[in-house]
C-alpha cells in the first residue's frame, strides 16, 4: 500500500513539474502569431494557384497582412471575400477589376484546316516541339488542351479543335497563359464587353488562305472606335481595355466577325 | 586490335540500297534561295546585307555574333529580295535572308584563291574555317572553327573523321567518300596541323565497302591516318559511340570529347575545310540525298545551300507514281524531322529528304499499349541511360528526377529506344519535350 502512494506521489511531483516547465517555455519561446493572419486566409479560396505571384494562400495571407501585398491580391476572391479581407486590414478595399482567360482563336475544324496528320503525344507543347504546325494557319489553336489540363477551375474545355473558356467558371489565375506554347490566352476584364478572337500576325491574303476565321488588319474597327481604343499592329486588331467603353461597334462591323461579343 | 563497336544501340532496316550507287549530279536552283540566319548551334548571326544589295556568290551576307556562332555565306549571285522571317526546317519562323538568284553564280572575289596549307600558321587555319561558315554538317551544326580551339591541343589524341553514316537512307556521305577521298585525306592532314600528337582516324561502317577501299587508297603512305571498319549498328556516328570505339573512352557527365583527347568531326565538314583552306571556298553547296520508296529516282546532289526543298524533290524526279506518299522526313528516319511541307530552305545541316509510303510513327500511335517494363530499352541505350524510367519521369512531368537522378539530359534523342519499343511508346518525343522543358525553365 505504502509502496503505491509513493509511487503515485513520485510520478506526480514530476508530472507537475514537467508541466510548469512547459507552460514556463511556452511562455517563453511563445512566437507571435498576428491573428488576423488566421483570418484573412479563412478569407482566401485556398487552391494554392499561386496567381497572386505567392507561394500559396499561406502565404499571400502572411503577405496581405505584413503589408507586403495589396488586400485585394488575390484575383479569384470574390467581392464579399475582398471586403472582408479589407475590414480585417481596417482599409477600404475596392475589390480589383475580376479578370477572365480568353483564347483569341477561332480556328476550329470547320474554318481552318488540318495541314498534316500529327501523330504522337497529344500535347500542345509537344506538338510544337514536334516542328510541325497541325493546321493550316502558324498562329492558332492546336486544339489538344494543355490549357485545359493546367486549369485548376474546369474552365477550360477543348470543342471542335479550339479551347474555349468558360468565363464564369474562370478565376484569371492565369495557369493557362503559361501552358499555352502559342500564347494564344490573354486575360481580359470580365466587365468588358469584346474581344478580339484572333492572334495571327499573316498578311492578308495568306489569313483568308488558312482560315476563314482570321483577322486580315482591314482596319474598320480602327476606324469605328470613337475612344482609340481599338489599334491594329502587325496585321491584327488589338484593344486597349482602358480605353474601351464597351460600345461594340467595332464587333459590329468586323466583317470575318473576329471581334466578337462576349 | 581495333574496337569494333559500341555498347548498345539497334539495327534498323538500313533503306541504303535506293540511292547509295548513285553518283552526285550538281543540281542548280531556279528559284530564290533562303539562308537562314540560325542554321547552326549558337547565337543567329547578324544580317550585313540589305533588302536591294546585290551579292556574289561566296559572299558573307550574315556575320557570327559572339563566339559560338558561324557566318552565313550567299551560294549564289542575285539580289536581296528580302530580310524577313520565314518557316524552316523546324516548322517554326526563323529570320532568314532572301536571295533572288540571277543564275550565274558570279564568284565573289578571292574565292578559289589556291593556298598551300602546310605554309599556314594554326590561326590562320582557323580563321579560313570561320571565314568559310563552316559549322557541323553531319546534323547537329556545331560551329566547326569552335571545335579546332580546344584548351589543350597538344593532349588531342585522335581526329576522328565520322564516315560512319548510321542513319537508314542517307548515302551522301557514302557517295562523298568514294568521290572525293583525297579531300577528305587533305582535310584531315590540315586538321592534324593543329593538333601535334593526333591521329586522324576515319570511322566508316562495313556495309560501305567501296568508300573503305577508296579511303584506304587516299590513306597510303599519308602518315598518321588510316581508316578504321566498324560494325554496321546505330547510331554507330553519334559522337560518344565513335569515341568509344576509336579511343576506348566513355564520355562522363558533362564532359566534351576534347576531354578525353578527341576532335570528331563528319567527313564532309572535313572535306569542306579543306576546300576553305586550300581553296578558298566558304561552304556554299553540300552532298543531300534525296530517297525513300516514295520518290521516283531515289539520288545523291550536290545542292546549293538555300536551295528549297521542293525544288531538290522535283530534281529526284518528284514522287514515285501511283504510289501514296504519307511521310516527308528531314533526315534520315531515325533523328530526321517530320516535315509539314517542302516550301523550305535547305540549311548547312540537312543532309537529306527522306520520302516514305507508309508513316512508321501512325503505325506505331495504333499498336500503342502501356509499357511492358521489358527493358529492352535499357539495354540497347548507347550511353546506357534507362529510357524506361525517364519515359514514366516524363510523363509525370516530374523534371527534377527526370534531370538529377535519371541524367536525362544526356539523351542525345536518337531513337534507338523509340525503335526497340515492343509496346510502342513515343519514347524520344517524351524525352524531347522533358529535355527542352528543362532547358526552358533553365534559361528563366
Amino acid at each position: 500500500m505504502q509502496g503505491m502512494i509513493i509511487a503515485t506521489l513520485v510520478v506526480g511531483v514530476i508530472g507537475l513539474l514537467i508541466g510548469v516547465s512547459l507552460v514556463a517555455a511556452g511562455k517563453k519561446f511563445a512566437v507571435k502569431v498576428d491573428e488576423r493572419v488566421e483570418q484573412v486566409r479563412a478569407c482566401l479560396p485556398g487552391n494554392n494557384c499561386g496567381a497572386c505571384g505567392q507561394a500559396g494562400c499561406d502565404a499571400a495571407a502572411a503577405a496581405i497582412v505584413n503589408g507586403e501585398a495589396e488586400v485585394t491580391v488575390c484575383p479569384i476572391c470574390d467581392e464579399k471575400a475582398s471586403k472582408e479581407i479589407g475590414r480585417i486590414m481596417g482599409v477600404d478595399a475596392v475589390a480589383g477589376v475580376k479578370k477572365a482567360a480568353f483564347v483569341r482563336c477561332a480556328g476550329d475544324c470547320e474554318k481552318t484546316k488540318e495541314k498534316c496528320n500529327y501523330v504522337g503525344i497529344h500535347d500542345c507543347r509537344a506538338a510544337v516541339l514536334a516542328g510541325i504546325s497541325v493546321w493550316e494557319c502558324d498562329y492558332g489553336c492546336l486544339g489538344f488542351g494543355s490549357c485545359a489540363e493546367a486549369c485548376a477551375f474546369g474552365a477550360i474545355r477543348v470543342e471542335n479543335g479550339v479551347a474555349i473558356v468558360d468565363a464564369d467558371k474562370c478565376t484569371g489565375c492565369g495557369r493557362c497563359m503559361a501552358a499555352c506554347p502559342k500564347n494564344l490566352i490573354e486575360l481580359i476584364p470580365k466587365d468588358k464587353k469584346v474581344a478580339v478572337r484572333c492572334s495571327s500576325h499573316a498578311r492578308g491574303p495568306e489569313v483568308r488562305k488558312a482560315c476563314t476565321a482570321g483577322c486580315i488588319g482591314c482596319t474598320l474597327c480602327v476606324k469605328q472606335c470613337e475612344e482609340g481604343a481599338v489599334t491594329v499592329e502587325g496585321n491584327l486588331a488589338h484593344i486597349d481595355y482602358d480605353k474601351c467603353v464597351g460600345c461594340e461597334k467595332c464587333a459590329e462591323k468586323c466583317p470575318a466577325k473576329i471581334i466578337t461579343k462576349l | 586490335m581495333l574496337r569494333k563497336t559500341f555498347h548498345g544501340g539497334v539495327h534498323p532496316a538500313d533503306g541504303k540500297k535506293f540511292a547509295r550507287d548513285i553518283p552526285f549530279q550538281t543540281y542548280l536552283p531556279k528559284g530564290d534561295l533562303i539562308f537562314a540566319l540560325n542554321q547552326h548551334i549558337g547565337k543567329p548571326a547578324k544580317p550585313v546585307v540589305q533588302k536591294g544589295d546585290t551579292v556574289l556568290a561566296g559572299q558573307i551576307i550574315a556575320e557570327a555574333d559572339g563566339f559560338v556562332s558561324a557566318h552565313v555565306v550567299s551560294s549564289c549571285s542575285g539580289k536581296v529580295k528580302a530580310v524577313e522571317s520565314r518557316t524552316t526546317v523546324a516548322g517554326t519562323l526563323s529570320p532568314c535572308i532572301v536571295v533572288e538568284n540571277d543564275g550565274n553564280y558570279t564568284l565573289a572575289e578571292g574565292v578559289g584563291t589556291q593556298r598551300e596549307a602546310s605554309s599556314l600558321s594554326n590561326q590562320e587555319i582557323v580563321e579560313f574555317v570561320k571565314a568559310a561558315g563552316i559549322i557541323g554538317l553531319g546534323g547537329a551544326g556545331f560551329p566547326t572553327h569552335v571545335k579546332l580551339m580546344p584548351k589543350n591541343p597538344e593532349e588531342i589524341r585522335y581526329v576522328i573523321a565520322n564516315g560512319a553514316e548510321c542513319e537508314p537512307y542517307i548515302t551522301c556521305d557514302d557517295q562523298l567518300m568514294r568521290t572525293a577521298p583525297e579531300e577528305i585525306v587533305a582535310g584531315l592532314k590540315i586538321m592534324l596541323q593543329l593538333f601535334p600528337n593526333a591521329e586522324g582516324v576515319i570511322v566508316i561502317e562495313e556495309n560501305k565497302p567501296e568508300a573503305i577501299a577508296a579511303m584506304e587508297k587516299a590513306c597510303a603512305g599519308q602518315g598518321k591516318v588510316r581508316v578504321q571498319a566498324v560494325h554496321t549498328k546505330y547510331p554507330q556516328g553519334g559522337e560518344r559511340s565513335i569515341i568509344s570505339v576509336v579511343a576506348g573512352k566513355h564520355l562522363k557527365l558533362g564532359m566534351l570529347p576534347a576531354d578525353v583527347g578527341c576532335v570528331v568531326d563528319n567527313v564532309a565538314t572535313i572535306q569542306a575545310i579543306y576546300r576553305a583552306v586550300c581553296k578558298s571556298e566558304p561552304l556554299m553547296e553540300r552532298g543531300f540525298t534525296v530517297s525513300g520508296d516514295g520518290v521516283k529516282n531515289p539520288c545523291n546532289l550536290m545542292v546549293k545551300i538555300g536551295t528549297g526543298f521542293a525544288e531538290v524533290l522535283e530534281a529526284a524526279g518528284g514522287f514515285a507514281e501511283g504510289k501514296e506518299v504519307q511521310k516527308l522526313i528531314c533526315g534520315g528516319p531515325m533523328m530526321g524531322i517530320a516535315m509539314a511541307g517542302l516550301d523550305v530552305p535547305i540549311c548547312k545541316n540537312n543532309n537529306a529528304l527522306t520520302v516514305l509510303c507508309e508513316d512508321p510513327v501512325a503505325v506505331a500511335e495504333k499498336q500503342q499499349t502501356a509499357c511492358l517494363r521489358c527493358g529492352r530499352c535499357n539495354q540497347v541505350c548507347p550511353l546506357g541511360l534507362t529510357p524506361q524510367m525517364m519515359a514514366v519521369a516524363a510523363e509525370r512531368k516530374n523534371y527534377e528526377r527526370y534531370e538529377k537522378k535519371l541524367y536525362g539530359l544526356e539523351c542525345i534523342a536518337c531513337g534507338s529506344c523509340t525503335y526497340i519499343c515492343p509496346a510502342k511508346r513515343p519514347l524520344m518525343q517524351l524525352f524531347k519535350q522533358a529535355k527542352a522543358e528543362i532547358m526552358a525553365a533553365k534559361k528563366k
